[in-house]
């Protein structure tokens, strides 16, 4: 067992001089706080990654039409991605957003059909949103209300939420993705619209990164997230309501799913029906990557973005260098393994210390 | 000088059944403001339900508990706090991934004024500050309050968990085992605590099995034997034998020790 060493060093060193202690007059603490901040590896494959392609690629990769691609093509990723940090640092896990998206571009792509379709003026596209956003929400803390019971894991009352609202979405369309489901209005402002040169897309996902990464970081609300996923009967003791606060955290997760619902419309104009179903592996895998712990407690939003960029970074720059891009595939699967290992590991070592 | 005192708390008769299990038979308890009270017993003995009766977690079936001389029912554990009430539970109850600090003010956290505040932004640097006053109170150092208490040691997890019940307590503070996974030094450490604690005129409770340790720091002990009090002793006049007589029931004889309160009756508390 590797851990065993890991555990005999300090007791061994214990009489003059813990060797945590030697390290911290050794380094400086902003330095070892910073080699212990898992955002910063990922930070480091991500450039590493750029840097890799650039060289590989000169004058191909890392260019402004790229940048922006990659960046509107994780937008909605990485507006997913914020709320599934914040589910999973309760230690929970939200499996059925890409059906949530589904069922919430459905509802609001239905209203349009029937109000104007392609054509429809402005005060449609608000419904919309209002519709998309609110279904996304329900049905998010619609989940969040059953998992606050403690008697059902969040795994299946998300894996059944996966099920029941794609089916609700497949109910209400036939299957079929209804044709006009997005305003043209929509489409020109926020799906191709460009402020500075900076697509709508990318400056919604920033917006939404930044504020949901000051809530995490800075308010109790945040706080109290990270507490629950770290000892949520402590959280209980000290008067906090934990269910109510899980009901808010899986409808913040539905909230966003259906601000996705919004953008996949406006920048695709269609529902996709079928093009969902692994959303949620996509966006578990870049919050682990960003370094937020599958078992809670631990997480950043910050992490998220980098986690997000990695699988988008390697698709383009496989293309670009030529390589099969499904080999981008094969790559963050083993990441992802290595990077929950690593996670494993310090949590054990930690708990020991 | 105790004896005119009103107790600071005080159970009378208090029955607690789970079931068929009847936890608690007319147990008393008292306690003073600024004392160390031990209560012992044996497995079983009804420590931990009485406990839970006093710190608000269990609602008694009869009895009457005394706050300051008044009769009081708390709701829950968050209606003794607000009485000044705090309970620092045997696995510490800490969140490990956050900072001392954050533990500090878990669930009573500062916000910033105005705006920001309604928006529930944190205060940190005030909470930080306020934290390392907490435990330099307690003469406890930490070198980094932003350090999350998972890479503290044992000892200094239990001073921050003891540092939360001491910043927020006027009245009365309830410890399980509080020493159970420590050594020997942080022991001494944790013990110096509480005798510093008691000396601010709040009443400590301790709930140990540690006979030892129990004599060396608490003021007065008092014994739970299936579900009730069976003697109350000042820890100067008393040793290990009687304490562990008395737990175990081989010195049910009242007469046997002067110091000893007969089962039932608060008014021979002993004078301290």
């Amino acid at each position: 067992m590797s851990a065993n060493s890991q555990d005999i060093k300090p007791t061994a060193k214990a009489p003059d001089a813990p060797e945590s202690d030697g390290g911290r007059f050794a380094v400086p603490p902003w330095l070892r706080r910073a080699a212990g901040v898992s955002e910063l590896w990922t930070f480091v494959i991500l450039v590493a990654l750029v840097a890799f392609f650039t060289i590989a690629a000169p004058g191909k990769f890392f260019t402004t039409y790229d940048i922006t691609q990659i960046a509107v093509n994780a937008s909605i990723y990485l507006v997913l991605g914020v709320g599934m940090t914040f589910v999973i640092i309760t230690a929970g896990i939200d499996l059925s957003i890409g059906s949530v998206l589904v069922l919430a571009a459905v509802s609001a792509g239905e209203y349009n059909v029937h109000h104007g379709g392609p054509t429809a003026g402005w005060g449609t596209v608000v419904v919309c949103v209002v519709i998309a956003l609110a279904v996304g929400t329900g049905w998010g803390a619609l989940q969040g209300a059953v998992v606050a019971t403690g008697k059902v894991p969040p795994l299946i009352v998300t894996l059944g939420g996966l099920g029941a609202a794609l089916g609700i979405a497949e109910l209400a369309t036939g299957g079929q993705d209804p044709a006009g489901a997005a305003a043209t209005h929509l489409q020109n402002s926020l799906g191709f619209g460009k402020l500075l040169g900076i697509p709508w897309m990318v400056i919604l996902a920033a917006v939404v990164t930044a504020l949901f990464g000051a809530v995490l970081g800075a308010t109790r609300f945040g706080s109290h997230t990270l507490a629950i996923g770290s000892n949520p009967t402590a959280v209980r003791r000290a008067g906090i309501p934990v269910g109510r606060h899980l009901i808010k955290v899986y409808g913040l997760m539905g909230l966003l799913a259906g601000l996705g619902a919004v953008m996949w419309l406006a920048s695709y104009g269609t529902t996709s029906i079928a093009g969902h179903s692994t959303d949620n592996l996509k966006v578990i895998t870049a919050v682990v990557l960003g370094g937020t712990s599958l078992f809670g407690g631990r997480g950043s939003v910050l992490g998220t973005v980098i986690g997000v960029f990695i699988p988008a970074v390697l698709t383009t720059g496989l293309i670009v260098i030529g390589v099969q891009q499904y080999w981008q595939d094969v790559a963050v699967g083993v990441v992802l393994v290595v990077a929950v290992y690593i996670d494993q590991m310090r949590r054990k070592t930690r708990e020991r210390a | 000088m105790a004896s005119a005192r009103e107790p600071l708390l005080a159970a009378h008769g208090v029955v607690k059944r789970f079931g068929h299990v009847q936890a608690l038979s007319g147990a008393d308890f008292t306690a003073h403001a600024g004392e160390v009270v031990a209560l012992i017993g044996d497995n079983g003995a009804g420590k931990s339900t009485l406990v839970n009766v006093l710190s608000g977690v269990l609602t008694p079936d009869e009895g009457e508990v005394r706050l300051d001389g008044v009769p009081i029912r708390f709701t829950g554990p968050m209606d003794a706090q607000r009485h000044g009430v705090e309970t620092v539970y045997q696995d510490l109850s800490l969140a490990p991934d956050l900072d001392a600090a954050a533990n500090l003010y878990l669930g009573r956290e500062l916000v910033r004024g105005g705006f920001l505040g309604r928006l529930g932004v944190l205060d940190r640097p005030t909470m930080r500050r306020e934290a390392v006053a907490a435990f330099g109170e307690l003469g406890v150092e930490l070198k980094d309050v932003t350090a999350p208490v998972t890479t503290l040691s044992g000892g200094q997890r239990q001073s921050v968990a003891v540092a939360r019940a001491v910043a927020f307590a006027n009245k009365v503070i309830f410890m399980d085992e509080p020493t159970a996974a420590l050594g020997v030094v942080q022991r001494a450490r944790v013990l110096e605590t509480v005798r510093r604690v008691a000396d601010r005129g709040i009443c400590v409770v301790l709930i140990s099995h540690n006979m030892p340790e129990v004599l060396s720091v608490a003021d007065r002990v008092e014994v739970l034997r299936l579900g009730r009090r069976v003697a109350s002793f000042t820890a100067a006049d008393t040793t290990i034998e009687e304490l562990v007589g008395a737990m175990t029931g081989s010195l049910d004889e009242p007469a046997h020790n002067g110091n000893h309160a007969p089962v039932g009756t608060t008014e021979a508390e002993d004078g301290r």
